[in-house]
Protein backbone atom coordinates (compact mmCIF):
# COMPACT_ATOMS: atom_id res chain seq x y z
CA UNK A 1 0.00 0.00 0.00
CA UNK A 2 0.92 3.42 -1.41
CA UNK A 3 -0.21 6.39 0.75
CA UNK A 4 -0.52 10.62 -0.81
CA UNK A 5 -0.22 13.83 0.90
CA UNK A 6 -3.72 13.73 -0.39
CA UNK A 7 -4.29 11.22 2.56
CA UNK A 8 -4.97 8.82 -0.82
CA UNK A 9 -4.22 5.01 -0.40
CA UNK A 10 -2.96 2.98 -3.39
CA UNK A 11 -2.77 -0.59 -3.59
CA UNK A 12 -1.96 -2.77 -6.62
CA UNK A 13 -4.39 -5.00 -8.02
CA UNK A 14 -2.97 -6.86 -10.98
CA UNK A 15 -2.22 -4.01 -13.52
CA UNK A 16 -4.56 -1.76 -11.63
CA UNK A 17 -4.44 0.57 -9.02
CA UNK A 18 -7.61 0.29 -6.15
CA UNK A 19 -7.37 4.42 -4.71
CA UNK A 20 -9.55 5.10 -1.25
CA UNK A 21 -8.77 8.09 1.19
CA UNK A 22 -7.18 7.11 4.65
CA UNK A 23 -9.01 6.05 7.76
CA UNK A 24 -7.26 9.48 9.39
CA UNK A 25 -9.10 11.24 6.39
CA UNK A 26 -12.12 10.35 6.65
CA UNK A 27 -11.78 10.97 10.43
CA UNK A 28 -10.89 14.37 9.81
CA UNK A 29 -13.88 15.13 7.13
CA UNK A 30 -16.66 13.95 9.97
CA UNK A 31 -19.70 12.32 8.35
CA UNK A 32 -19.77 11.76 4.87
CA UNK A 33 -23.01 12.79 2.99
CA UNK A 34 -22.16 12.89 -0.30
CA UNK A 35 -19.76 11.34 -2.90
CA UNK A 36 -19.52 12.07 -6.55
CA UNK A 37 -17.29 9.59 -8.72
CA UNK A 38 -16.38 10.14 -12.40
CA UNK A 39 -17.75 7.82 -14.76
CA UNK A 40 -15.91 4.33 -15.61
CA UNK A 41 -14.02 4.80 -19.06
CA UNK A 42 -12.78 8.49 -18.34
CA UNK A 43 -9.38 9.32 -19.22
CA UNK A 44 -7.58 11.15 -15.98
CA UNK A 45 -4.10 13.03 -15.74
CA UNK A 46 -2.60 13.40 -12.61
CA UNK A 47 -3.81 15.55 -10.31
CA UNK A 48 -6.94 16.19 -11.79
CA UNK A 49 -10.10 16.96 -9.18
CA UNK A 50 -11.79 13.53 -10.14
CA UNK A 51 -14.34 12.67 -6.92
CA UNK A 52 -15.90 14.88 -4.80
CA UNK A 53 -16.38 14.31 -1.13
CA UNK A 54 -18.92 16.20 0.93
CA UNK A 55 -18.97 15.92 4.85
CA UNK A 56 -21.18 17.89 6.93
CA UNK A 57 -18.40 20.24 7.84
CA UNK A 58 -17.49 20.63 4.26
CA UNK A 59 -17.00 19.68 0.43
CA UNK A 60 -13.01 18.07 -0.68
CA UNK A 61 -11.89 17.15 -3.85
CA UNK A 62 -9.91 13.81 -4.42
CA UNK A 63 -6.79 14.12 -7.23
CA UNK A 64 -6.41 11.64 -9.57
CA UNK A 65 -2.83 10.08 -8.01
CA UNK A 66 -1.55 8.85 -12.06
CA UNK A 67 -2.12 9.73 -15.52
CA UNK A 68 -4.66 6.80 -16.40
CA UNK A 69 -8.05 5.19 -17.35
CA UNK A 70 -10.97 5.00 -14.61
CA UNK A 71 -12.27 1.48 -15.39
CA UNK A 72 -14.12 0.80 -12.66
CA UNK A 73 -16.05 3.50 -9.48
CA UNK A 74 -17.78 1.67 -6.44
CA UNK A 75 -21.11 2.92 -6.91
CA UNK A 76 -22.18 1.75 -3.61
CA UNK A 77 -20.18 4.97 -2.26
CA UNK A 78 -23.32 7.25 -3.94
CA UNK A 79 -26.06 5.71 -2.64
CA UNK A 80 -23.93 4.54 1.19
CA UNK A 81 -21.66 7.73 1.38
CA UNK A 82 -21.10 6.65 5.11
CA UNK A 83 -19.38 3.80 4.00
CA UNK A 84 -16.29 6.37 3.93
CA UNK A 85 -16.68 6.56 7.94
CA UNK A 86 -17.12 2.96 8.77
CA UNK A 87 -15.02 1.61 6.28
CA UNK A 88 -12.32 3.80 4.69
CA UNK A 89 -9.70 1.66 3.80
CA UNK A 90 -11.78 -1.60 2.88
CA UNK A 91 -14.98 -1.48 1.40
CA UNK A 92 -15.44 2.47 0.81
CA UNK A 93 -12.43 2.36 -2.28
CA UNK A 94 -13.50 4.57 -4.89
CA UNK A 95 -11.89 3.96 -8.29
CA UNK A 96 -9.43 1.31 -9.83
CA UNK A 97 -7.43 3.48 -12.31
CA UNK A 98 -5.02 1.81 -14.62
CA UNK A 99 -2.12 3.52 -15.25
CA UNK A 100 -0.64 4.83 -18.27
CA UNK A 101 2.46 6.07 -16.05
CA UNK A 102 3.51 4.39 -12.81
CA UNK A 103 6.40 6.30 -11.99
CA UNK A 104 4.98 8.94 -9.57
CA UNK A 105 4.42 5.60 -7.45
CA UNK A 106 8.09 5.85 -6.26
CA UNK A 107 7.22 8.94 -5.04
CA UNK A 108 4.51 7.88 -3.20
CA UNK A 109 4.86 7.49 0.54
CA UNK A 110 4.67 3.87 2.55
CA UNK A 111 2.96 2.81 5.08
CA UNK A 112 5.31 3.78 7.75
CA UNK A 113 6.03 7.47 6.11
CA UNK A 114 2.54 7.74 6.07
CA UNK A 115 2.02 7.27 10.01
CA UNK A 116 4.89 9.95 10.43
CA UNK A 117 3.11 12.31 7.74
CA UNK A 118 0.12 12.70 9.91
CA UNK A 119 1.69 12.40 13.68
CA UNK B 1 -5.13 31.37 18.17
CA UNK B 2 -3.84 32.17 21.29
CA UNK B 3 -6.27 34.60 21.48
CA UNK B 4 -9.09 32.75 21.62
CA UNK B 5 -10.94 33.64 25.13
CA UNK B 6 -11.91 30.31 27.21
CA UNK B 7 -15.90 29.64 28.23
CA UNK B 8 -16.05 28.25 31.77
CA UNK B 9 -16.91 24.86 30.29
CA UNK B 10 -13.25 24.47 28.41
CA UNK B 11 -11.52 22.00 30.57
CA UNK B 12 -14.87 19.79 30.35
CA UNK B 13 -14.89 19.82 26.83
CA UNK B 14 -11.21 18.85 26.16
CA UNK B 15 -11.96 16.26 28.72
CA UNK B 16 -14.92 15.15 26.51
CA UNK B 17 -12.88 14.94 23.44
CA UNK B 18 -14.34 18.08 21.67
CA UNK B 19 -12.36 19.27 18.31
CA UNK B 20 -12.27 22.66 18.99
CA UNK B 21 -12.13 25.44 17.17
CA UNK B 22 -11.70 29.81 16.74
CA UNK B 23 -15.80 30.94 16.57
CA UNK B 24 -16.79 34.55 17.14
CA UNK B 25 -13.11 35.01 19.05
CA UNK B 26 -13.75 31.69 21.38
CA UNK B 27 -12.49 28.64 21.81
CA UNK B 28 -15.21 26.09 21.01
CA UNK B 29 -16.41 22.54 20.28
CA UNK B 30 -17.34 22.27 16.86
CA UNK B 31 -18.37 18.74 17.76
CA UNK B 32 -17.49 16.16 20.32
CA UNK B 33 -16.15 12.06 19.45
CA UNK B 34 -19.57 10.84 18.70
CA UNK B 35 -19.88 13.44 15.47
CA UNK B 36 -22.07 16.08 14.07
CA UNK B 37 -24.54 13.45 12.75
CA UNK B 38 -24.99 11.37 15.86
CA UNK B 39 -24.75 14.90 18.39
CA UNK B 40 -27.85 15.83 16.18
CA UNK B 41 -29.84 13.09 15.86
CA UNK B 42 -29.37 12.67 19.43
CA UNK B 43 -30.50 16.19 20.36
CA UNK B 44 -33.80 15.32 18.16
CA UNK B 45 -34.36 12.02 19.58
CA UNK B 46 -32.78 12.47 22.92
CA UNK B 47 -31.34 15.70 24.63
CA UNK B 48 -28.12 17.55 23.98
CA UNK B 49 -25.86 19.72 25.99
CA UNK B 50 -24.67 22.75 24.53
CA UNK B 51 -22.08 25.37 25.98
CA UNK B 52 -23.64 28.63 24.69
CA UNK B 53 -21.29 30.85 26.96
CA UNK B 54 -19.95 32.77 23.88
CA UNK B 55 -23.21 34.28 23.87
CA UNK B 56 -23.59 37.64 25.33
CA UNK B 57 -25.76 38.30 28.79
CA UNK B 58 -27.17 41.75 29.59
CA UNK B 59 -29.19 43.02 32.42
CA UNK B 60 -31.01 46.00 32.07
CA UNK B 61 -32.03 47.48 35.74
CA UNK B 62 -31.88 50.48 37.53
CA UNK B 63 -35.62 51.61 36.84
CA UNK B 64 -39.02 51.31 36.99
CA UNK B 65 -39.75 47.94 34.93
CA UNK B 66 -42.02 50.10 32.78
CA UNK B 67 -39.62 53.02 32.24
CA UNK B 68 -37.22 49.76 31.10
CA UNK B 69 -39.42 48.29 29.05
CA UNK B 70 -40.30 51.33 27.36
CA UNK B 71 -36.85 52.34 26.96
CA UNK B 72 -36.02 48.91 25.42
CA UNK B 73 -39.10 49.57 23.16
CA UNK B 74 -37.35 52.53 21.19
CA UNK B 75 -34.26 50.09 20.54
CA UNK B 76 -36.52 47.41 18.91
CA UNK B 77 -39.64 46.70 16.89
CA UNK B 78 -41.10 44.50 19.77
CA UNK B 79 -44.06 44.59 22.26
CA UNK B 80 -41.33 44.83 25.20
CA UNK B 81 -44.15 46.97 27.41
CA UNK B 82 -46.58 44.41 26.72
CA UNK B 83 -44.22 41.19 27.45
CA UNK B 84 -45.64 39.94 31.12
CA UNK B 85 -43.00 39.27 34.22
CA UNK B 86 -41.37 35.61 33.23
CA UNK B 87 -41.91 35.39 29.99
CA UNK B 88 -38.93 35.60 27.12
CA UNK B 89 -39.45 37.17 23.84
CA UNK B 90 -37.31 37.18 20.05
CA UNK B 91 -35.94 40.58 19.17
CA UNK B 92 -34.09 42.14 16.53
CA UNK B 93 -31.48 45.11 16.55
CA UNK B 94 -31.97 46.99 13.16
CA UNK B 95 -30.10 50.15 11.66
CA UNK B 96 -31.80 53.54 10.57
CA UNK B 97 -32.49 51.93 7.37
CA UNK B 98 -33.93 48.76 8.57
CA UNK B 99 -31.49 45.97 8.05
CA UNK B 100 -30.27 43.46 11.02
CA UNK B 101 -27.80 44.33 13.16
CA UNK B 102 -28.26 41.12 15.63
CA UNK B 103 -31.01 38.93 16.74
CA UNK B 104 -31.20 38.54 20.42
CA UNK B 105 -33.69 36.94 22.75
CA UNK B 106 -35.14 39.35 25.84
CA UNK B 107 -37.10 38.15 28.78
CA UNK B 108 -39.03 40.22 31.66
CA UNK B 109 -37.38 39.33 35.09
CA UNK B 110 -39.55 41.56 36.97
CA UNK B 111 -37.04 44.06 37.85
CA UNK B 112 -34.95 43.42 34.99
CA UNK B 113 -34.87 42.57 31.42
CA UNK B 114 -32.42 40.14 30.81
CA UNK B 115 -31.27 40.12 26.95
CA UNK B 116 -28.74 37.23 25.41
CA UNK B 117 -27.60 38.43 22.16
CA UNK B 118 -24.91 36.81 19.91
CA UNK B 119 -21.40 36.69 20.77
CA UNK B 120 -19.88 38.06 17.62
CA UNK B 121 -21.88 41.27 18.04
CA UNK B 122 -22.54 41.46 21.44
CA UNK B 123 -19.62 44.85 22.23
CA UNK B 124 -21.63 46.79 19.49
CA UNK B 125 -24.67 45.53 21.11
CA UNK B 126 -23.85 46.58 24.60
CA UNK B 127 -22.28 49.86 23.32
CA UNK B 128 -25.84 50.25 21.50
CA UNK B 129 -27.81 49.63 24.95
CA UNK B 130 -25.34 52.00 27.07
CA UNK B 131 -25.38 54.45 24.15
CA UNK B 132 -29.37 54.47 24.29
CA UNK B 133 -30.46 53.74 27.20
CA UNK B 134 -27.85 54.93 30.27
CA UNK B 135 -28.04 56.95 32.61
CA UNK B 136 -31.66 56.10 32.92
CA UNK B 137 -31.17 52.55 32.62
CA UNK B 138 -28.13 50.04 33.75
CA UNK B 139 -26.83 48.03 30.80
CA UNK B 140 -24.47 45.32 32.65
CA UNK B 141 -23.14 42.73 30.89
CA UNK B 142 -23.27 39.59 32.91
CA UNK B 143 -19.53 38.27 32.52
CA UNK B 144 -19.61 36.04 35.66
CA UNK B 145 -22.28 33.12 34.39
CA UNK B 146 -22.41 30.62 32.00
CA UNK B 147 -25.12 29.74 29.46
CA UNK B 148 -25.58 26.08 29.05
CA UNK B 149 -28.34 25.17 26.13
CA UNK B 150 -30.17 21.73 27.14
CA UNK B 151 -32.87 20.63 23.93
CA UNK B 152 -34.43 17.70 23.06
CA UNK B 153 -37.27 15.43 23.64
CA UNK B 154 -36.09 14.45 26.87
CA UNK B 155 -34.73 17.57 28.22
CA UNK B 156 -37.65 18.47 30.60
CA UNK B 157 -37.22 14.90 32.11
CA UNK B 158 -33.10 15.51 32.50
CA UNK B 159 -33.72 18.81 34.19
CA UNK B 160 -36.43 17.65 36.18
CA UNK B 161 -33.86 15.11 37.84
CA UNK B 162 -32.43 18.27 39.51
CA UNK B 163 -35.27 20.19 40.08
CA UNK B 164 -39.00 19.10 39.35
CA UNK B 165 -40.46 22.72 38.90
CA UNK B 166 -39.33 23.24 35.48
CA UNK B 167 -42.10 21.11 34.12
CA UNK B 168 -43.74 23.75 35.12
CA UNK B 169 -42.54 25.78 32.47
CA UNK B 170 -43.84 26.76 29.25
CA UNK B 171 -42.46 27.30 25.79
CA UNK B 172 -40.61 31.12 26.42
CA UNK B 173 -41.46 31.09 30.17
CA UNK B 174 -38.28 32.23 32.36
CA UNK B 175 -38.22 31.72 36.08
CA UNK B 176 -34.99 31.33 38.87
CA UNK B 177 -34.48 27.87 39.52
CA UNK B 178 -32.45 26.36 41.65
CA UNK B 179 -30.09 24.24 40.41
CA UNK B 180 -27.49 22.04 42.55
CA UNK B 181 -28.08 24.16 44.97
CA UNK B 182 -27.40 27.16 42.72
CA UNK B 183 -29.72 29.79 41.99
CA UNK B 184 -30.06 29.69 37.84
CA UNK B 185 -31.98 32.15 35.21
CA UNK B 186 -33.50 29.56 33.28
CA UNK B 187 -35.59 29.90 30.18
CA UNK B 188 -37.85 27.29 28.05
CA UNK B 189 -35.97 28.17 24.69
CA UNK B 190 -33.50 27.33 22.61
CA UNK B 191 -32.66 27.58 18.99
CA UNK B 192 -32.80 23.71 17.98
CA UNK B 193 -36.32 23.38 16.95
CA UNK B 194 -37.05 20.97 19.74
CA UNK B 195 -38.13 21.63 23.53
CA UNK B 196 -35.65 22.61 26.23
CA UNK B 197 -33.99 24.82 28.13
CA UNK B 198 -31.53 28.00 28.32
CA UNK B 199 -29.36 28.12 32.19
CA UNK B 200 -27.62 31.04 33.19
CA UNK B 201 -25.11 29.96 36.02
CA UNK B 202 -22.62 31.48 38.17
CA UNK B 203 -19.46 30.32 36.17
CA UNK B 204 -17.64 28.69 39.31
CA UNK B 205 -20.81 26.22 39.23
CA UNK B 206 -21.58 25.56 35.28
CA UNK B 207 -18.95 22.56 35.35
CA UNK B 208 -20.26 20.69 37.97
CA UNK B 209 -24.08 21.47 36.42
CA UNK B 210 -23.04 20.42 33.21
CA UNK B 211 -21.27 16.91 34.65
CA UNK B 212 -24.35 16.41 36.32
CA UNK B 213 -26.59 17.20 33.68
CA UNK B 214 -24.39 14.67 31.89
CA UNK B 215 -24.45 11.60 33.93
CA UNK B 216 -28.15 11.72 32.71
CA UNK B 217 -28.10 8.67 30.27
CA UNK B 218 -30.32 10.10 27.44
CA UNK B 219 -28.36 13.51 27.73
CA UNK B 220 -25.06 13.95 25.44
CA UNK B 221 -22.59 16.90 24.63
CA UNK B 222 -23.14 18.91 21.68
CA UNK B 223 -20.84 20.82 19.23
CA UNK B 224 -21.10 24.21 17.04
CA UNK B 225 -21.83 21.54 14.29
CA UNK B 226 -24.68 20.28 15.07
CA UNK B 227 -26.19 23.32 16.72
CA UNK B 228 -25.88 24.99 13.38
CA UNK B 229 -27.76 21.53 11.11
CA UNK B 230 -30.32 21.53 14.02
CA UNK B 231 -31.16 25.26 13.51
CA UNK B 232 -30.90 24.96 9.71
CA UNK B 233 -33.28 22.26 9.84
CA UNK B 234 -35.82 24.16 12.25
CA UNK B 235 -35.57 26.85 9.61
CA UNK B 236 -34.17 29.58 12.21
CA UNK B 237 -31.87 32.56 11.20
CA UNK B 238 -28.18 32.64 11.86
CA UNK B 239 -27.08 36.33 11.84
CA UNK B 240 -24.36 37.08 9.64
CA UNK B 241 -25.55 34.42 6.94
CA UNK B 242 -29.21 34.43 6.95
CA UNK B 243 -29.87 38.19 8.51
CA UNK B 244 -27.79 40.91 8.46
CA UNK B 245 -27.48 44.68 7.85
CA UNK B 246 -28.68 43.75 3.74
CA UNK B 247 -31.57 42.25 5.40
CA UNK B 248 -35.14 44.02 6.40
CA UNK B 249 -37.43 41.48 8.96
CA UNK B 250 -40.57 41.31 6.50
CA UNK B 251 -38.41 39.93 3.65
CA UNK B 252 -35.96 37.87 5.64
CA UNK B 253 -39.66 35.86 6.96
CA UNK B 254 -39.65 37.63 10.44
CA UNK B 255 -42.77 39.98 10.41
CA UNK B 256 -44.11 37.77 12.91
CA UNK B 257 -41.43 38.90 15.39
CA UNK B 258 -42.64 42.69 15.11
CA UNK B 259 -46.22 42.59 17.30
CA UNK B 260 -49.24 44.52 16.00
CA UNK B 261 -48.94 47.09 18.35
CA UNK B 262 -46.10 48.23 16.88
CA UNK B 263 -46.90 47.90 13.33
CA UNK B 264 -48.60 50.98 11.37
CA UNK B 265 -52.18 51.12 13.00
CA UNK B 266 -50.75 50.08 15.98
CA UNK B 267 -50.98 51.91 19.68
CA UNK B 268 -47.36 52.30 20.18
CA UNK B 269 -46.42 51.89 16.29
CA UNK B 270 -42.97 53.05 15.07
CA UNK B 271 -40.93 54.14 17.27
CA UNK B 272 -37.56 52.39 16.43
CA UNK B 273 -34.96 52.79 14.04
CA UNK B 274 -35.78 51.93 10.86
CA UNK B 275 -39.05 51.89 11.38
CA UNK B 276 -40.75 53.15 8.57
CA UNK B 277 -38.77 51.15 5.89
CA UNK B 278 -39.54 47.83 8.36
CA UNK B 279 -43.07 48.63 8.75
CA UNK B 280 -44.11 49.54 4.78
CA UNK B 281 -42.51 46.50 3.73
CA UNK B 282 -44.66 44.58 5.97
CA UNK B 283 -47.59 46.29 4.32
CA UNK B 284 -46.20 46.20 0.51
CA UNK B 285 -44.45 42.71 0.98
CA UNK B 286 -41.11 42.75 -0.16
CA UNK B 287 -39.28 42.04 -3.44
CA UNK B 288 -37.53 38.72 -2.29
CA UNK B 289 -37.97 36.24 0.54
CA UNK B 290 -36.07 34.06 2.87
CA UNK B 291 -37.08 30.33 1.53
CA UNK B 292 -36.45 26.71 2.16
CA UNK B 293 -34.58 25.38 -0.49
CA UNK B 294 -34.75 21.22 -0.74
CA UNK B 295 -31.73 20.46 -3.10
CA UNK B 296 -33.19 17.95 -5.56
CA UNK B 297 -30.24 15.70 -6.23
CA UNK B 298 -27.92 14.46 -2.92
CA UNK B 299 -25.20 16.81 -3.04
CA UNK B 300 -25.57 19.50 -0.44
CA UNK B 301 -25.36 23.08 -1.64
CA UNK B 302 -24.03 25.73 1.06
CA UNK B 303 -24.38 29.79 1.74
CA UNK B 304 -22.96 31.79 -1.48
CA UNK B 305 -24.12 28.94 -4.10
CA UNK B 306 -25.72 30.65 -6.50
CA UNK B 307 -29.25 30.46 -7.57
CA UNK B 308 -31.01 31.08 -11.21
CA UNK B 309 -34.59 30.39 -12.75
CA UNK B 310 -33.84 27.91 -14.98
CA UNK B 311 -30.66 25.41 -15.85
CA UNK B 312 -29.20 27.61 -18.50
CA UNK B 313 -28.40 30.90 -19.17
CA UNK B 314 -30.21 34.23 -17.13
CA UNK B 315 -29.18 36.36 -14.41
CA UNK B 316 -28.63 35.27 -11.18
CA UNK B 317 -31.85 35.94 -9.12
CA UNK B 318 -30.30 34.84 -5.11
CA UNK B 319 -28.10 32.79 -3.23
CA UNK B 320 -27.87 30.42 -0.74
CA UNK B 321 -27.57 31.73 2.90
CA UNK B 322 -27.10 28.31 4.73
CA UNK B 323 -26.91 24.58 3.47
CA UNK B 324 -25.94 21.90 4.58
CA UNK B 325 -26.88 18.35 5.03
CA UNK B 326 -29.69 17.86 7.41
CA UNK B 327 -29.08 14.08 9.29
CA UNK B 328 -33.23 14.35 10.58
CA UNK B 329 -34.60 15.11 6.70
CA UNK B 330 -32.29 12.50 5.46
CA UNK B 331 -30.47 14.50 2.55
CA UNK B 332 -29.32 18.23 2.00
CA UNK B 333 -31.21 21.24 3.26
CA UNK B 334 -30.97 25.01 2.62
CA UNK B 335 -32.34 28.46 2.95
CA UNK B 336 -31.71 31.33 0.69
CA UNK B 337 -32.86 34.42 -0.52
CA UNK B 338 -35.35 34.51 -3.86
CA UNK B 339 -37.63 36.92 -5.71
CA UNK B 340 -40.86 36.85 -4.05
CA UNK B 341 -42.72 35.70 -7.49
CA UNK B 342 -40.80 32.48 -6.87
CA UNK B 343 -41.11 31.91 -2.92
CA UNK B 344 -43.97 29.83 -3.63
CA UNK B 345 -43.30 26.49 -2.14
CA UNK B 346 -42.89 24.07 -5.01
CA UNK B 347 -41.26 26.51 -7.49
CA UNK B 348 -37.97 25.00 -8.86
CA UNK B 349 -34.71 27.53 -8.68
CA UNK B 350 -31.54 25.91 -9.85
CA UNK B 351 -27.94 26.34 -7.46
CA UNK B 352 -24.68 26.34 -9.62
CA UNK B 353 -22.70 23.59 -8.21
CA UNK B 354 -19.20 23.22 -9.30
CA UNK B 355 -20.14 24.49 -12.85
CA UNK B 356 -23.52 22.63 -13.34
CA UNK B 357 -26.91 23.53 -12.43
CA UNK B 358 -28.63 21.39 -9.73
CA UNK B 359 -32.43 22.02 -9.28
CA UNK B 360 -33.90 22.59 -5.87
CA UNK B 361 -37.40 23.04 -4.52
CA UNK B 362 -38.97 25.59 -2.68
CA UNK B 363 -40.02 24.11 0.54
CA UNK B 364 -41.80 25.66 3.50
CA UNK B 365 -40.03 26.47 6.41
CA UNK B 366 -39.11 24.56 9.42
CA UNK B 367 -37.66 21.49 6.90
CA UNK B 368 -38.04 19.73 10.77
CA UNK B 369 -41.30 20.47 12.57
CA UNK B 370 -40.82 22.50 15.73
CA UNK B 371 -41.23 20.30 18.91
CA UNK B 372 -42.24 23.12 21.73
CA UNK B 373 -44.27 22.67 24.79
CA UNK B 374 -46.58 25.41 24.17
Amino acid sequence: MKYTEEHEWLLEEGDLIVVGITEHAAEQLGDVVFVELPEAGTEVTKDEEIVVIESVKAASDILAPLDGEIVEVNGTLTDKPGLVNEDAEGGAWFFKIKPSDLSPMDDYMDEAAYKDFIA
Amino acid sequence: MTDLRMTPLHALHDELGGKMVGFAGYDMPVQFPAGIMAEHIHTRTKAGLFDVSHMGQVILSGAPMAEIAAAFEALVPMDVIGLPRGRQRYGLFLNEAGGVLDDLMFANRGDHLFVVVNAACKHEDIARMKAALEPGVKVTEVTDRALIALQGPEAEVALMKINAAVADMDFMDVATVMLDGVECWVSRSGYTGEDGYEISVPERHAEALARLLLEHEDVMPIGLGARDSLRLEAGLCLYGHDIDTQTLPAEAGLSWAIQKVRRHGGDRAGGFPGADAVLDQIVQGAARKRVGLRPEGRAPMREGVALFASDSGGERIGAITSGGFGPTVGGPVAMGYVPTDQAAPGTTVYGELRGKRLPLTVTRLPFVAANFKR
